[in-house]
């Protein structure tokens, strides 16, 4: 008999706070070059606090073994297929890393002189040409930090346009589809949001849009392809609607990777639109962040612009803080630089046909997902996929395992789940997006495991409801969490 | 289940008087749906609530719904255990678990509102 | 293409599978007119060795290597190497927003011991999961007051960085909540507290102040909380320097403090990404905008942590959501997280009394403008000269000086913001001083 051991120490690391102990140390300060201050003379002794109490003492040993050991508590993309519907979670290239990384761009001071600063601020201004080129716009501004950020500079834009035109108008529409960043964002940006119904093929709904677009109406914010991964084909004929009546086509780009070097936003009368660098462009999300998301627009709102902008001056590079119909400032500094970095990094390797490929890959694999799980699956909208396709869990609710239950149980499988409830039109929706960087084997793996899943709800729908079963933490109470809110770590008194 | 001395909304709130003050809550039925609820925001005393309008929310970890206000009239009471134990929503949403009292500026709502034989039919039909 | 997987074999399998002939099938429902005939207008693609050479190159035509006296809400701070040892492993690196949080345990613990640490640092109650920098942390902050007080006007203090107050602005114009600005007390570079208390009223739902300040002099937190508490407004703290925390009481009278952490671990990187927060009292909690993480248990009983009181924000609330923020700075508030571990409770108040003393031996052979007391920023006279000649001249040395606040403040024209921190050697900040002479 081989006797039992105890699992090692690293699936029981403990909380920072709990690992601590006094007089541990992870650093050692150079020796000052100058003479020590007294901080109570030079402060001021009611200006200096006591001990940052419960802050970490551990040992630099001790400091890596933990965050090592958290980390494999994670799922990454380089372990395996993340499909994540609307997330876009590509292979991140590493080099992108390794430049982002230069002394000379990272250790870049915003406020060293222009002069000093050529080197980046060459590199934003090849990124906006190239996103203008890309989408079929006239100018970029890459200021925003994130896509909702995105969005809250567009609208504003829309909106300093339609007031300079003489009213500003009242409200947005937002079809029923959208992320939900698109009504957060135009609620900032001062708008009413009236939602659109989706016709019956999943698609923008062009008869109501016509009954409803009037002069009140700023803008449509439209994703395209959709949160159904479906091309929205009605959009030239909703953009005359809405140019007829004076207002704006918004476009949400976060699924621009299913249309590089296929179709171009500003050919079909997009008006401003926003990317989302950590989606199509592959910079990595860091378990939640950064990002970054340029604003393109149309030479009409290019006035509009948030400050600064690059310009040039004689052959250098300079910022114009001088412009009348600015929407101001949306954040500190130029945006995201290191992200930006990353992009351009990723732009240059793939170069223009290999933007295509990426595209026409990323489409191929949805299709071929769709193809393989739709024996299985209850797919609700049977237009034509793109990049993504999603499905709803009908059949398997009818043995009582939902949506939620068969992305856990897939965690079993070796993957990360797919994007579960979203969009929302979709009752029990399964939204699954491979992105183009999955190869051929590890789609059937995928598409093996969500078959098996399938049977397994029909033979033991039980077992599937209490998946996962392989992780380190099992099933978690969200409902404690939340109930009971505790925010942060306090010590036992 | 659905008690005669209530009446019924539409959304699925209930109100049971006594003299000129409505006891508010929400139906077994809504409680259901919901699902595990984490979190009631409940306006204060001395809020004037209408009818039809929103009066707070009812929470669960992932959804948000909008509490309407089954009559008009003033805030005289909230439901405190509900603050520390909002599961007893899902326990006993029609007794423990109420979530406001009002003083009534309209008392002739109440008779436009649905009797238990109605609001039991109607959920049924909304199945 | 060798990002793409596939090869031509694999992709005819796929295609045989799906039942068409070749890829632009795929796309054949899109209509006619939309397309786009012709390839895009870019290069091919490059090899690796060529992309880093041609970073390599942008990168010689910044600053290279020049020691640097600017701060001004970016801060040169060495970075240990544990904190790029860390966030480089693909666990941390590539994986997505912990919405799934059995497989996401990684993330969620480190965000909630990050929350923990802001908590410990600023005094406050909770803290989020980071917002995109501390100038929309601030804006959000202020509309964050306005939900939790049901006003509407909000009161900036001058000495506030102007670009997070040029956000403020662009944020607030649409949404019913009037920016005021109150000025500084000329002497001192305080905040101007009659001039606060003159201009608060009953509609004012927040009071903001920045310490240190953007003259780098720790400001008037208890006085304003006291104007601002007596008219029933909160108090907002704004910090651009955490390290300043190792020795400063935290702003423990605010109600809100909303700050950003690049002297944590994250590069300058030319103004981004950095990474904001927002940490508040308990009663605000619903009212905050950003992901939260909350500690609960498994089905085994064991502890495990998931993002919680989701339904503040846009992906359920929608038009009424506290933000419309999604993404956020995740991964640099893990280096942050990695920074404050490895200083930790010495190290943290070591280093930042090493910055104190560097900017007390440079302000020392200077002219200060201001007599407050200030911790590793400091606003000088520049005499005689210019602000901009003495960075002309310090440029020759290869040396870039401080921030000219004449764009900025125009009656400060004959200043400069001057910043030294751990990182400033004594002969470099001799030479910054000569070139004022």
């Amino acid at each position: 008999m081989t006797p039992r051991v105890q699992p090692h120490i690293s699936l029981h690391e403990p909380l920072l706070f709990e690992r601590s102990s006094p007089g541990k140390l992870a650093y050692q300060l150079p020796e000052l070059d100058v003479p020590a201050v007294d901080p109570s003379a030079a402060l001021g002794a009611d200006n200096v606090r006591s001990e940052i109490e419960g802050f970490p003492e551990v040992s630099e040993v001790e400091a890596i073994r933990h965050y090592t050991r958290l980390s494999t508590w994670n799922y990454g993309i380089e372990y395996g297929m993340y499909p994540l519907g609307s997330c876009t979670m590509k292979y991140n290239p590493r080099v992108n890393e390794a430049v982002a990384r230069l002394d000379g761009l990272a250790w870049a001071h915003p406020y060293q002189p222009e002069a000093l600063a050529q080197g980046s601020m060459e590199i934003m201004a090849r990124l906006e040409a190239a996103l203008a080129e890309i989408t079929g716009m006239d100018a970029v501004t890459l200021q925003p930090a994130a896509g909702a950020q995105g969005e809250l500079t567009a609208i504003l834009m829309m909106r300093a346009l339609l007031k300079k035109r003489g009213n500003p108008r009242k409200k947005i529409l937002i079809p029923d589809s959208a992320h939900g960043t698109n009504p957060a964002s135009a609620a900032i940006a001062g708008y009413a949001v009236e939602n659109i119904k989706s016709s019956e093929t999943g698609v923008l709904d062009v008869e109501a849009l016509e009954r409803i677009v009037n002069e009140d109406v700023a803008a449509l914010m439209v994703t395209n392809p959709n949160t159904l991964g479906i091309f929205e084909e009605n959009i030239l004929r909703a953009a005359a609607i809405l140019h007829a009546k004076g207002a704006l086509l918004y476009m949400d780009g976060a699924n621009m990777n299913a249309l590089m070097g296929v179709a171009r936003p500003g050919d079909f009368g997009v008006d401003a639109l926003h990317l989302n660098l950590h989606k199509t462009f592959s910079t990595p999300h860091g378990g939640g962040g950064p990002g970054a998301g340029p604003v393109a627009v149309k030479k009409e709102l290019e006035p509009f612009l948030p400050l600064p902008r690059l310009k040039r001056s004689g052959k250098k590079w300079a910022y114009d803080y001088k412009r009348k119909y600015s929407v101001g400032r949306v954040r500190a500094f130029y945006g995201n630089s290191g992200v930006l970095v990353r992009a351009l990094a990723y732009i240059l390797a793939n170069g223009g046909p290999g933007l295509r490929r990426v595209t026409t890959d990323a489409v191929l694999n949805a299709n071929y997902i769709r193809k393989r799980l739709e024996p299985y699956y209850d797919l609700p909208y049977s237009s034509r996929s793109m990049h993504e396709v999603v499905f709803s869990d009908e059949r398997q609710a009818k043995q009582g395992v939902r949506t939620s239950e068969i992305a856990k149980r897939l965690i079993d499988y070796g993957f990360h789940p797919y994007t579960v409830s979203f969009p929302l039109i979709v009752h029990g929706a399964l939204m699954i997006e491979p992105t183009e960087t999955e190869t051929k084997h590890e789609l059937d793996r995928f598409t093996d495991a969500m078959i098996s899943i399938a049977k397994e709800v029909e033979t033991d729908p039980e077992m599937v409801k209490n998946a996962p079963y392989g992780t380190r933490t099992s099933r978690v109470d969200e409902v404690a969490a939340a109930r009971k809110p505790v925010l942060r770590w306090k010590p036992a008194s | 289940m659905y008690s005669e001395q209530f009446r019924y909304t539409k959304e699925h709130e209930w109100v049971r008087m006594d003299g000129d003050i409505g006891t508010i809550g929400i139906t077994d039925h809504a409680q259901q749906e919901l699902g595990d609820i984490v979190y009631v925001d409940l306006p204060k005393v001395g809020t004037k609530i209408t009818q039809g309008a929103t009066a707070g929310s009812v929470e669960s970890v992932k959804a948000v719904s909008d509490i309407y206000a089954p009559v008009s009239g003033e805030v005289t009471e909230i439901n405190p255990i509900l603050t520390d134990a909002p599961e007893k929503l899902n326990q006993d949403p029609h007794g423990e678990a109420w979530l406001m009292k009002v003083k009534l500026s309209a008392p002739s709502e109440v008779a436009k509102l649905l009797s238990a034989a109605e609001y039991q039919k109607y959920i049924e039909a909304e199945k | 293409m060798r990002y793409l997987p596939k090869s031509d074999s694999e992709r005819r399998a796929m295609l045989d599978l799906i039942g068409v002939e070749s890829v632009e099938d795929l796309f054949a429902h899109l209509p006619e007119e939309v397309r786009l005939k012709r390839p895009l207008d870019l290069p091919a693609g490059i090899s690796e060795y060529e992309i880093v050479e041609y970073f390599r190159a942008r990168a010689t035509e910044n600053a290279n290597g020049y020691p640097c006296f600017l701060g001004a809400g970016a801060y040169y701070h060495y970075r240990p190497v544990l904190v790029d040892t860390v966030v480089s492993r693909g666990e941390f690196l590539t994986s997505y927003t912990p919405y799934q949080a059995e497989i996401s345990q990684g993330t969620l613990m480190t965000i909630f011991e990050f929350q923990t640490m802001i908590c410990q640092l600023t005094g406050m109650d909770v803290a989020n999961a980071s917002m995109y920098d501390g100038s929309t942390a601030m804006a959000e902050a202020a509309m964050m007051a306005v939900r939790a007080t049901g006003r509407g006007r909000v009161l900036v203090a001058r000495s506030v960085h102007p670009e997070y107050r040029a956000v403020l602005r662009t944020y607030s114009e649409n949404q019913g909540m009037p920016v005021e600005e109150f000025g500084y007390v000329t002497a001192a570079g305080t905040i101007d507290l009659e001039e606060l208390d003159r201009k608060m009223d009953d509609l004012t739902a927040a009071v903001i102040v920045q310490s240190p300040n953007f003259f780098g002099i720790v400001d008037q937190v208890r006085a304003a909380a006291e104007i601002a508490h007596r008219r029933g407004a909160l108090l907002i703290v704004v910090f651009t320097e955490p390290v300043s925390l190792g020795l400063l009481r935290p702003p423990a009278e605010a109600d809100i403090v909303a700050g950003e952490l690049q002297s944590f671990a994250i590069s300058p990187s030319y103004g981004g990404p950095h990474a904001g927060v927002i940490a508040t009292r308990d009663k605000y909690v619903r009212q905050m905008p950003g992901r939260l993480v909350g500690q609960t248990v498994d089905t085994r009983g064991n502890r495990a942590f998931c993002l919680t009181l989701a339904t503040r924000e846009q992906h359920i609330r929608r038009e009424k959501a506290t933000s419309n923020i999604c993404t956020n700075q995740a991964l640099l508030a893990l280096m942050a997280s990695v920074f404050m571990t490895v200083y930790g409770k010495h190290g943290l108040r070591e280093l930042a009394e090493q910055n104190l003393a560097k900017a007390q031996y440079l302000v020392g052979r200077l002219r200060p403008r201001f007599c407050g007391k200030s911790f590793n920023e400091f606003v000088v006279l520049t005499e005689s000269k210019t602000p901009d000649d003495i960075n002309k001249a310090l440029l020759k040395k290869k040396i870039i000086g401080g921030l000219p606040l004449g764009r900025f403040y125009p009656e400060l024209a004959d200043s400069m913001l001057l910043c030294a921190t751990e990182m400033s050697r004594r002969a470099d900040m001799d030479a910054v001083a000569e070139a004022f002479q």
